[in-house]
């Protein structure tokens, strides 16, 4: 007879296998890495920028330039270039971030032929044609509108700001910043930014000898322009206030952002902080959602997190409560950290934790694109694949009494942003 | 092509394997055949609280989430109009544990009234986090009522109000789960670094044993075909107007649907569909526009939505709307334009092909449309469709008198 009640054996993850990338230096200063794995006849080709450093004077041209690189170049419009990547059922996007902006392509291999000059016209002739920047400025001040009727999002920005201070971490851009982009300030940006020595090329997919020499003889004639890119940030400054609320009388439910500055993946502590924040508020059965959640019904989702960045880090824990229980939902977000911090994880949950985490990183590695994305989080970081290593040792080894040493050092409610956006 | 076995227990379950080596991982699929059209107007939202409730605890296991993320696994799951659709991705050593806590909350739920409190709660601030506190949240309570005069398509997943989650009782949920839960309403798909046998040996051990249960039997009255143009003006705490124009189509398995899947993408896919380019860049009326087909199984909808220019009439932008829409009727469409959205198509499956977890849900998926395999004949069915279908089923649903318009207007 079969006994229900059992659970059946199981066995903890032991390895992961991270694929390691080709590279080469092309003569132009553009650094390739290519992953080559799979079955299908598909290729992602990702051209990766560093972004110029935050100029409080024109906010937005990290993004806009980014945003408006398909808009036309002086050998096509917009809609050619549109019209170019569709026809061969490809996909070309620009990706805006707040350390590097990229362009990506999704092609299948068949298809590189005609799609490839596309973006390297792209890259080397945008011109950001003056209706298409009217255009661009509309839209974009449409749908702030309607971004600034979502209580998550102002707290989101609200919270960013403070934590990040005047950087481009802690940019909330409003309608006046997008009335005063200018074209000209856009193709200097441009310039600057979108050169070879600037750029990290990763090629993911059924990347063979044939096709890497098409991608990298793409970018072969690409030149540097005569002014390097500056991409050094300014210090963060993070404000001094910590109570942040915005009264909406009418909100149903309120919107809650809280967290303080925190070391980024470089530090040797980064590894432990993710446990710990796991334990917090990383996964389905985190305590946070097990208390406010699937205990108290506050809420449809809270969770937390770390935000990485190239010149700083966040610790962040963000939900939507009922706007009646928003002070009770905080006290309990209290509760939770302070629990950390006086009291020991039983073994039983830290083990729950450190197998879930090795399985969630086993499970992140899908296919070839998530191996390259594996690599770039450590790449652009500053450092190497080995970072895993360390991380799954950390995982393995780290103790409760550790846990609670670094709870201790790194999170203070009292030092918390509180950001509300709803009632309290 | 994604290969695959298929096999069904003797009560009934059907189950699919697809053995995909190049992953440690495997996924463990279930689907079962239900969704909100099958619930009750006066009980409206139930398939989706019920979903909720599959975590609260099995009749021998009091918790689900803890063992599985205890050996590495996640979960989710999620609830349409048609089906209710739960998944985990666990390492593939581990699969065992997968099948213990699948077959156990298919055996029977623990029905716990703490698990139906908390869990009406949850769902009532879903209700609220993305329906009623969000510009625009509460399109699909509108629109679907407009649309559907008999057919239960007319509420959506979440359902139609508070309340009706509000009231919910343990007995109504005992007897939803013996009416739609059992073995016999239920596929199963398991993929990854598995083998077939290993999935056969199991689901003969974890589900065999399950009572086939009681058939249930769908039917639901169907909606009529719409003679009548629909028309409704709601002034809302909204930024800006917005309108959506929603047509009847046919069901996902009448054959039109492949021709009208085309429509949409030639209307809104990508920055040379017709709508972006005509309305948001050469006029410029808008500042966004789309439009998508649901694919529901029975009759579906064709929805235009788009955001017109402050300084933009309504008339102006509903005008502007049907002039692409009539283009469609009056014109056919060229042929590289039609290449184009082939090839957009079938790159997309190729693409699809890459995620494991998005091919144990699509073979679920055509299997309870018909059959697994259909899936690997997608690509050409679209690739069959010709210029004058497409002429055709647009002239069958760009009519006026089979549209409903909601016009959002901004509160100034």
């Amino acid at each position: 007879m079969l006994n229900r009640t059992i659970a059946p054996e199981s066995q903890a993850v032991n390895h992961i296998n991270l694929i390691e990338p080709g590279h080469t230096a092309l003569p132009n200063g553009c650094q390739v890495y290519w992953f080559n794995s799979g079955d299908q006849d598909l290729v992602r080709v990702e051209w990766i920028f560093n972004n110029l450093r935050f100029d409080t004077q024109k906010p937005l041209l990290n993004m806009a330039v980014n945003t408006m690189l398909t808009e036309g170049t002086a050998n096509l419009t917009a809609a050619q270039i549109a019209d170019s990547i569709d026809y061969y059922g490809a996909f070309l996007q620009a990706e805006y971030g707040y350390d590097q902006s990229q362009l990506t392509l999704y092609s299948l291999n068949r298809h590189l032929e005609h799609t490839l000059p596309v973006v390297v016209d792209v890259l080397t002739n945008s011109q950001f044609p003056q209706n298409e920047l009217d255009t661009f400025v509309r839209n974009q001040q449409q749908k702030l509108q309607v971004s600034l009727q979502k209580n998550d999002i102002l707290a989101r920005r609200a919270f960013n700001k403070a934590v990040y201070g005047n950087t481009i971490y802690g940019l909330s851009a409003n309608a006046v910043d997008y009335q005063q982009l200018q074209r000209a300030n856009m193709l200097a940006h441009f310039k600057q930014m979108y050169q070879p020595a600037n750029c990290t090329l990763v090629i993911s997919g059924k990347v063979d000898e044939a096709t890497l020499q098409q991608v990298t003889g793409a970018c072969a004639n690409w030149q540097n322009s005569a002014d390097p890119a500056d991409t050094t940030q300014p210090t963060i400054t993070p404000v001094a206030e910590r109570f942040f609320y915005t009264e909406k009388p009418e909100a149903l439910q309120s919107a809650i952002r809280m967290g303080l500055p925190m070391v980024n993946r470089s530090h040797p502590d980064f590894p432990a902080l993710q446990v710990l924040n796991t334990v917090l508020g990383g996964y389905f059965g985190s305590r946070l959602m097990a208390n406010i959640r699937e205990d108290k019904g506050y809420t449809y989702g809270i969770g937390s997190g770390i935000s990485s960045l190239k010149h700083g880090a966040a610790f962040f824990i963000a939900t939507e409560v009922g706007a009646d229980v928003c002070r009770n939902a905080v006290e309990e977000i209290e509760k939770e950290i302070n629990l950390l911090k006086n009291e020991l994880i039983s073994e039983e949950e830290l083990s729950l934790v450190k197998n879930y985490m090795q399985g969630s990183l086993l499970g992140s590695l899908e296919n070839v694109f998530s191996h390259a994305d594996k690599f770039k989080n450590v790449y652009f970081s500053g450092l190497g694949l080995d970072y895993y290593d360390r991380y799954t040792e950390v995982i393995k080894s780290i103790t409760a009494e550790e846990l609670q040493t670094l709870a201790n050092k790194y999170l203070n409610f009292d030092e918390f942003h509180k950001v509300i956006v709803g009632k309290y | 092509m994604v290969k695959f076995d298929r096999f069904t227990l003797s009560n009934g379950l059907r189950v699919i394997v697809h053995e995909d080596h190049t992953t440690p991982m495997a996924v463990v699929n279930i689907l079962y055949d239900v969704g909100a059209r099958d619930e009750s107007a006066d009980q409206t939202g139930f398939a989706h609280l019920f979903e909720h409730l599959m975590f609260g605890g099995s009749v021998n296991i009091p918790v689900y989430d803890e063992p599985l993320q205890r050996v590495g696994g996640e979960n989710n799951a999620f609830t349409s109009n048609d089906i209710t659709n739960y998944y985990v991705t666990l390492p593939a050593v581990n699969l065992e544990t997968a099948f213990w806590l699948e077959s156990d909350r298919m055996l029977s739920l623990a029905f716990s009234e703490k698990s139906l409190e908390v869990q009406r709660n949850v769902v009532m601030e879903e209700f609220k986090q993305r329906y009623l506190n969000q510009p625009y949240g509460d399109v699909w309570l509108r629109l679907r009522p407009m649309v559907y005069k008999t057919h239960p398509y007319q509420w959506a997943t979440i359902g139609k109000n508070l309340e009706h989650i509000e009231h919910a009782k343990i007995e109504d949920v005992k007897a939803f789960f013996k009416k739609h839960y059992n073995p016999q309403n239920a596929i199963m798909v398991v993929g990854g670094d598995v083998t077939s046998e290993q999935v056969k040996q199991l689901s003969e051990k974890w589900f065999a044993p399950i009572p086939a249960g009681e058939k249930y039997v769908r039917n639901l009255p169907q909606e009529p075909d719409q003679y009548e143009e629909r028309r409704e003006v709601v002034t809302a705490k909204v930024p800006l107007n917005d309108v959506y124009i929603a047509f009847q189509v046919p069901a996902r398995t009448n054959g039109d649907y492949y021709a009208l899947d085309l429509v949409s993408d030639i209307l809104s896919r990508g920055q040379s569909s017709r709508l972006y380019r005509a309305l948001v860049k050469e006029q410029p009326l808008f500042s966004e526009i789309h439009a998508y087909l649901t694919g529901s199984f029975d009759k579906g909808m064709l929805v235009v939505e788009g955001k017109p220019l402050e300084n933009v009439s309504i008339d102006k932008a509903e005008a502007a709307i049907w002039q692409e829409l009539n283009k469609m009727c009056d014109t056919l469409i060229p042929d590289n334009e039609l290449t184009k959205v082939k090839n957009k198509t079938e790159s997309t499956m190729v693409f699809a092909e890459m995620a494991l977890l998005d091919k144990a849900m699509n073979l679920a998926y055509y299997e309870l449309l018909g059959d697994a395999d259909q899936f690997n004949h997608e690509t050409d069915k679209y690739l069959a469709v010709t210029a004058e279908q497409i002429q055709k089923a647009c002239k069958s649903i760009f009519r006026k008198d089979n549209s409903s318009t909601l016009i959002y207007l901004a509160e100034k």
